[in-house]
């Protein structure tokens, strides 16, 4: 909870640092204030307690993820110094970086939540934030439509998450998730038609946040209008949020009811699989195609959700800061390319190997991150939230997973073979030494977890 | 802890040889090479060293836990298997290193670094124990090779490196599912290749997890119809990426039926090796009918090295001990060989520019030396007495006929149309007139001489003397003919 309120009057700062014309120094103090928050929050690490008359819980669950948001904000905002260097985005820098942080304030109110309106006011906070966010570039028309497409379908599952929770409370009588869960022990024989309905609608709901198939049209084109700073933070954090929270929605409230959602999961999950890696295969923008990759991730991490009766939460966590910390190097090192480039297309990258080797090699490590190749974190995600899958009966699931990685492969190779077989364009690409060390750091732990990912497996 | 070492050597080399500059880095990784094979054959002495009659597996000699669930163990060690394979690696790597003496690549630190990962990798599939980390390695064996193709391939590169890429990685793919759906479906919950062994899951299920493992090693090898990949691979690759290939990773996929699956799904493969061994047959035929229509001498080779492969996996399916022996002592020549053939048209069409077997003709006039020593490994290639191949080769169709005679016939039909396309292909390269195309051909440079050489001397070496490399082998074979009966 203290996470929470910190990370809320870090936000505030943001807002009022321009009456004191600390612009300048605005993004330090942020980090800095962020580090130390990252740090306070690891102290809540195996202490159990519930806040403001059952509303928030911090419990090891929403520490790990918390975690895992703060280190993700962190690296957005030591990218963010040079991404809003322009003067146009140097006069709202105050505004940016207190909306960015009061995103994370709805991602956290979404790992640590254990009632129903504390759900929904994290997912209203992260996604009105983001709406702004997406639709910043005011001049330009793409970040409009981004903002516009994205609010217009965000209001609208939002919509469907608040009638399914009124129709839950209607039928139990709490929003707390806690009475919810007993609610569906007690009656999980005859459960009221209301209340799968409710269930249903949230679920939908949800899968669309998640961008699972077949909810997922929003995403690309608000990924590619977005700004990509905005876009990396859409794919890492909001995502990974989403998961949490519907991870805990499901593990909580509708772990004794997932008989009935099974098929809905399960039909989404193949679906989102299937479309995420066949769609990404045609993609020529670079940032369609990790929207489509990220399509095909939430693919991976909804077969963790359906199989949660193996209590995937490692699993899911593990896949998550593998998937974070990949895609992180993976837009670092795009945003670098294309400021130089001046396009966003995969063709902005031929060539890169002889112009900056270094961009090269890490850029090729985070694609085969992604795609799921060890000694990568990514393989370690997909082997546990396999091996979760097989175990559970998940079978076929887990085949049509490893399908789909292997059709997944090749769009990562083509950004692949790009690099190191197109003749280069005539742009030279050179990253400052932030971004180099942001896109190391992410790098360095990526292989680190691929080495010995066993310090997350047994953490949840 | 000396298979650790063994592991090591090449790990640390390959992250020192990063930071050299050009020639040094070639220096480097031929001294490190050369200190890896010293090695290699100090642990060889210690291992004959060991009394083997009790216990064929008594140099496994690390086992970790690394991850706690699903539990994965840090589990290497060496049996008779293991230790020709890492022998073979270890004793061809300074070769491929030395074959590249005489020639400027770009980025040369990067390329010797990716050699040396490449050998830290194999050996690591070899000396596995755990199913997991073996197929960590099995995987991480593949990158850099796919680098070493498509940064310093010919061609065509990026096509044909991703339809490789692609391809191994599926059947890798499917083999990790494999092993999870093992781990969930043996009793004992583990990836311990002894207790994967001794307690295989229900024989019900054997029959998916056979052909998820052979579908993994049938592109390795690779068994027709999956080698789709390989001669144009081949033939892009660069000629020391060719001698990687073919040397010793397609020995991975058939170390791997001896280590994995035989052993672990005995029952999967008694129900269908009769299907395997049938694809492996034809595979024979098939390949050895192609490679007689060949011109490309690249191309010829590698649908050579396709017949050969073919008949070493028909052996080891044949799962008794003269077919599994064989097939270790085959793997050992192949290996050897195929690298030296693999050289000698490296040799040919960097003098000529060539690699046409209608353009080329009379070399032997103008390169003696280069002539005899392309004669014996050509002569080793197609098992003539005395030299390496014929020891595999007898073992293997002596061990195909305890299993079917039929099979050993038509598998004996390898040695003979082997005989017909390489002896017509030496014909045609090195007899004959010479042709403006071959007017200044030199003779071998002199660390080609010493490859050459070195390769000669062993392909003598091992048809000679096969009995230690046999001796080597025989106890693991034991084990693992035991393991492999139904109880």
């Amino acid at each position: 909870m203290n996470t929470l309120i910190y990370t809320a009057c870090l936000g505030l700062f943001g807002l009022v640092a321009e009456i004191f014309n600390l612009r300048k120094y605005l993004i330090p103090i942020l980090v800095i204030g962020l580090a130390v928050i990252f740090s306070l929050n690891l102290q809540t690490w195996n202490h159990p307690a519930t806040h403001f008359n059952g509303m928030l819980s911090d419990t090891n669950f929403s520490t790990a993820f918390s975690g895992l948001a703060l280190f993700i904000m962190l690296i957005i905002l030591i990218m963010a110094g040079e991404f809003y260097s322009s003067s146009d985005d140097e006069k709202h820098i105050s505004d940016y970086m207190a909306i960015l942080l009061f995103t994370l304030c709805g991602a956290l109110m979404m790992f640590s939540y254990s009632n129903m309106a504390m759900l929904f006011l994290g997912i209203e906070t992260l996604s009105i934030s983001l709406y702004v966010m997406a639709g910043s570039r005011r001049f330009e028309v793409k970040s409009n439509e981004a903002g516009f497409k994205y609010f217009l379908m965000g209001s609208f599952a939002s919509a469907f998450l608040l009638f399914g929770i009124a129709l839950i409370f209607g039928v139990t009588g709490t929003f707390s998730i806690d009475g919810i869960g007993s609610y569906m022990q007690h009656h999980a024989d005859k459960l009221d038609p209301l209340f799968i309905v409710g269930m249903l609608l949230m679920i939908f709901a949800m899968l669309f946040k998640v961008s699972a198939a077949p909810f997922h049209f929003w995403s690309p084109d608000v990924y590619e209008g977005a700004p990509t700073l905005i876009t990396a933070l859409m794919s890492t954090l909001v995502k990974i949020a989403a998961f949490a929270a519907f991870y805990k929605l499901l593990s909580t409230c509708f772990v004794f009811a997932m008989g009935k959602a099974e098929i809905i999961l399960t039909i989404s999950c193949a679906a989102t699989l299937l479309i995420g890696n066949l769609v990404a295969l045609v993609q020529d923008n670079f940032k369609r195609l990790l929207a489509y990759s990220g399509i095909s991730h939430a693919g991976y991490m909804l077969l963790a959700i359906i199989s949660l009766q193996g209590s995937t939460d490692s699993a899911l966590f593990l896949y998550s800061v593998g998937y974070a910390v990949a895609s992180l190097a993976a837009f670092a090192i795009a945003i670098t390319v294309f400021k130089a480039t001046e396009t966003e297309s995969i063709s902005g990258f031929n060539g890169l190997a002889k112009k900056n080797p270094f961009l090269a090699a890490c850029l090729t490590m985070a694609m085969l991150s992604l795609a799921g190749i060890p000694p990568f974190a990514g393989f370690f995600g997909k082997y546990f939230i396999f091996s979760e899958a097989i175990r559970n009966g998940y079978q076929d699931l887990a085949l049509l997973g490893i399908v789909s990685s292997i059709i997944g492969v090749f769009y990562y190779m083509k950004v692949i073979v790009a690099m190191y077989n197109k003749p280069a364009n005539e742009f030279t690409i050179t990253a400052s030494f932030t971004y180099q060390l942001v896109i190391a750091l992410c790098l360095v732990l990526s292989i680190a977890l691929g080495i010995y990912p066993g310090i997350f497996t047994k953490l949840l | 802890m000396l298979t650790l070492i063994l592991l090591l050597i090449p790990l640390v080399a390959s992250f020192v040889t990063l930071f050299l500059k050009g020639e040094s880095a070639k220096w480097f990784s031929l001294v490190v090479t050369c200190i890896q094979l010293v090695f290699t054959i100090y642990v060889y002495q210690i291992f004959i060293g060991i009394d083997m009659s009790s216990d064929a597996r008594s140099l496994v000699n690390i086992n970790q836990a690394w991850i706690k669930s699903p539990q994965i163990n840090f589990q290497i060690g060496l049996d008779g298997i293991s230790m020709l394979m890492v022998f073979l690696t270890n004793l061809l790597l300074p070769l491929i290193v030395l074959a590249g003496f005489n020639r400027t690549q770009d980025r040369t630190h990067i390329f010797y670094s990716l050699v040396l990962l490449m050998q830290f990798a194999l050996i690591g599939v070899f000396v596995a124990f755990d199913g997991i980390l073996y197929y960590l390695f099995w995987e991480l064996a593949l990158l850099p090779i796919y680098f070493i193709s498509l940064n310093w391939g010919g061609a065509n590169r990026g096509q044909i490196t991703l339809k490789f890429f692609i391809y191994t990685l599926a059947g890798s793919l499917l083999m990790l599912f494999g092993f999870i759906y093992l781990y969930w479906n043996t009793p004992s919950h583990t990836f311990n290749w002894l207790d994967l062994t001794q307690n295989p899951i229900c024989t019900c299920k054997q029959g998916m997890v056979f052909w998820l493992f052979f579908a993994a090693y049938a592109i390795k090898i690779p068994i027709i119809p999956f080698h789709t990949w390989q001669p144009d691979t081949y033939q892009t690759a660069p000629t020391q990426g060719t001698m990687l290939l073919s040397g010793i990773m397609l020995k991975m996929g058939l170390y791997s039926l001896v280590r994995w699956l035989l052993p672990v799904v005995p029952s999967g493969v008694e129900e269908y090796t009769y299907l395997a061994m049938g694809l492996c047959i034809v595979g024979i035929v098939y390949a050895s009918v192609i490679a007689i229509m060949q011109t490309d001498l690249k191309k010829l080779f590698a649908y050579s090295s396709i017949a050969h492969v073919g008949l070493i996996a028909a052996g080891i399916f044949a799962a008794n001990l003269q077919g599994i022996e064989g097939g270790m002592a085959q793997m050992l020549a192949h290996g050897i060989n195929v690298v030296g053939l693999f050289y000698c048209a490296d040799i040919i069409m960097n003098r000529t520019g060539s690699n046409n077997i209608n353009n080329l003709g009379g070399i032997r006039l103008l390169a003696p030396r280069f002539a005899t020593y392309f004669m014996i490994i050509v002569l080793g290639s197609v098992a003539l007495p005395l030299t390496n191949g014929f020891i595999g080769e007898f073992l293997l169709l002596y061990g195909l006929f305890e299993y079917n005679s039929w099979a050993a016939l038509v598998g004996g039909l390898t040695i003979i149309l082997g005989a017909v396309y390489m002896l017509r292909m030496y014909q045609k390269v090195m007899l004959g007139n010479t042709n403006e195309n071959v007017n200044t051909f030199e003779d071998v440079k002199w660390n080609e001489e010493v490859v050459l050489i070195a390769i000669v001397l062993l392909i003598f070496a091992f048809g000679l003397f096969p009995k230690p490399m046999l001796e080597l082998v025989e106890p693991a074979s034991n084990q693992i003919v035991k393991l492999s009966t139904i109880k």
